[in-house]
């Protein structure tokens, strides 16, 4: 084993009732291994938003998770439009969801500052029109 | 560690070893092997479902006989709320709390009386804001129970007080002992029980060292005695010391009802349960400050030791709840210390973790993993546990071999039938 515990999971865009599969099914593997109860609650919230972010906005993608024993390195990564301006998106409140999921509760504008609260390092790569990547690390704090 | 005593107990004889238990147990605690179920002590949070679901009565619920009573010099009955939607044309409780006399009971004390305490005494917590929220009922013990081996995030969730079938056990315990001079050993204070988590409960508490109660008998092994009992009265002593709240809480809703105007939700059945405290665990459900969840279908009208329809057990209840008074007990100075847990809740962190060192638990995940793919996919239950996950991980655990799938089985008799027939 190279240290780290690998999963990966493609995220459908077709179906948005299934956002938040991916970020349900690690929480679950994390439960398993035992992993520290405040760690998984973080990562199930920043992995839950970033998806749900993937789905609205990106037509899905892929997540990777590397699971070490003190820390979760999560990327997501999708073919969408790209983040205009970071900055912007990282206020609270600001969002650019569509009212279709609006009326579901989501669209807050509270996605990417929440994943930036949950985790402990965040990093955004994003092009316009090539897609946008997501690298979250989460720390076992003890 | 001390000898968990469950109630849901299996009857090998009775049992084929179908699969029907394995695929409803929410906690995954069924295996079945050499064709017997079995079930996992530590895992089981005595709801029931297997009960419920097993076409061949092999499941069983353990609890007291009614001639467990008179080993007792004064025998009390603190019935549940739900035991009074049992009963065809019922129109007055106190019809049923008179029956328990008849049938061997010295006293009766109304579990709903206590429900109407806690109510309020989770009330006056909620306004004095000292509870993390939101907080979760610990009326249910299998939801407890669940939070206890599956949400460690939400142990501090759930209310610090206990349930009113011990509040109401220790106030009935106190009330004989002192208006008889009896001893506490003298007295056998016995809960008439709608589910097999209440016995459990009981037996091993989760957030006291030992229970109030003596047992707990089920409603379906006193109903015949009791019903008939019920029909042969001379008179009908006025017992009913119970308010509409507190007999409300018979339902799925009732005890949420009780904290009149504060923000609620109420779940019911272990599959929704399970669904809001996963959500509740990842901060989706706001602008709630009291969940109410219960493990059967309807509430406490729908456990697994019931005789009626949990639907129609609601309805007369909410029928017999038409002109009571809103609620008839009320917390007296320093009750609430009283209704104070003595334990904290703990989280039990080895129930569902492969190992206790994580490096060795992240190894055997990576071979589960790599078994599961080669697994049919379909959770057939054939091999014995209840998903082809399950099985992946009692392989890792030494627990079951690959071949016990019959599909891996199947591949494996074709390619020495192919290695043969290429010798020929």
């Amino acid at each position: 084993m190279s240290g780290a515990l690998h999963l990966h999971y493609e995220v459908s865009g077709e179906d948005f009732t299934r956002a938040g599969e991916a970020s349900g099914a690690v929480k679950k593997r994390l439960k398993s291994l035992g992993y520290d109860s405040d760690a998984i609650r973080r990562v199930a919230i920043a992995m839950y938003e970033a998806e749900i972010n993937m789905v609205i906005h990106a037509d899905g993608g892929f997540c990777d998770v590397d699971i070490y024993p003190d820390r979760v390195e999560i990327l997501l990564a999708d073919k969408g439009p790209g983040i205009p301006d970071v900055e912007k998106a990282m206020t609270e409140g600001f969002s650019t969801a569509p009212d279709n999921v609006r009326s579901l509760g989501f669209g807050a504008g509270m996605g990417l500052p929440n994943i930036k609260k949950y985790s402990d390092e965040m990093r955004i790569e994003t092009t316009i029109g090539v897609g946008t990547n997501l690298y979250l690390t989460v720390k076992v704090k003890k | 560690m001390k000898k968990y005593f469950h109630s849901v107990r299996l009857e090998a004889d009775k049992c084929c070893g179908c699969t029907h238990c394995l695929s409803r147990c929410p906690t995954e605690a069924i295996r079945v092997h050499d064709g017997k179920a079995q079930i996992l002590s530590e895992r089981c949070i005595d709801c029931g479902e297997c009960i419920r679901v097993c076409p061949h009565h092999a499941k069983q619920a353990v609890s007291s006989t009614l001639d467990e009573i008179n080993k007792y010099k004064l025998k009390v009955a603190i019935p549940a709320p739900a035991l009074f939607g049992q009963f065809n044309n019922l129109d007055n409780i106190d019809i049923v709390l008179t029956g328990l006399k008849a049938i061997g009971f010295d006293r009766v004390f109304e579990v709903s009386r206590a429900a109407e305490l806690v109510s309020e005494a989770t009330r006056k917590l909620i306004k004095e804001n000292e509870l993390k929220k939101p907080i979760i009922s610990s009326a249910c013990p299998a939801v407890v129970r669940m939070i206890k081996i599956r949400f460690p995030e939400l142990c501090g969730n759930v209310m610090p007080l206990l349930a009113p079938i011990e509040v109401a056990a220790r106030i009935a315990r106190k009330e004989a002992m002192e208006e008889t001079g009896l001893k506490s050993e003298e007295i056998g204070v016995f809960f008439i029980t709608p589910c097999a988590a209440k016995v459990t409960e009981i037996h091993s508490p989760a957030y006291v060292e030992k229970s109030a109660c003596d047992g707990a008998i089920a409603f379906s092994k006193i109903y015949p005695e009791l019903s008939q009992a019920m029909d042969h009265l001379e008179e009908v002593e006025p017992l009913g010391q119970s308010g509409l709240m507190g007999i409300g809480w018979a339902n799925s809703g009732g005890e949420s009802a009780a904290m009149l105007g504060n923000k609620y939700l109420a779940a019911d059945g272990i599959e929704n349960v399970i669904r809001v405290l996963e959500e509740l665990e990842d901060e989706h459900i706001h602008d709630v400050d009291f969940v109410e969840l219960n493990a059967c279908s309807g509430g406490c009208v729908g456990g697994a030791l019931t005789v009626e329809n949990p639907y129609v057990a609601q309805a007369r209840i909410q029928n017999l709840r038409k002109y009571l008074p809103v609620s008839l007990n009320h917390l007296e100075e320093n009750s609430i210390d009283m209704m104070k847990w003595e334990n904290e809740l703990k989280f039990d962190a080895d129930i569902f973790r492969l190992d206790e060192d994580i490096f060795k638990a992240m190894s055997m995940m990576e071979r589960m993993e790599t078994i599961i793919k080669d697994l049919p996919g379909i959770d057939c239950g054939s091999c014995g546990a209840p998903t082809c996950r399950a099985m992946a991980e009692d392989i890792v655990k030494g627990r079951a071999k690959q071949t016990d799938c019959i599909f891996k089985l199947k591949e494996k008799i074709q390619n020495v039938y192919d290695q043969l027939s290429g010798l020929s």
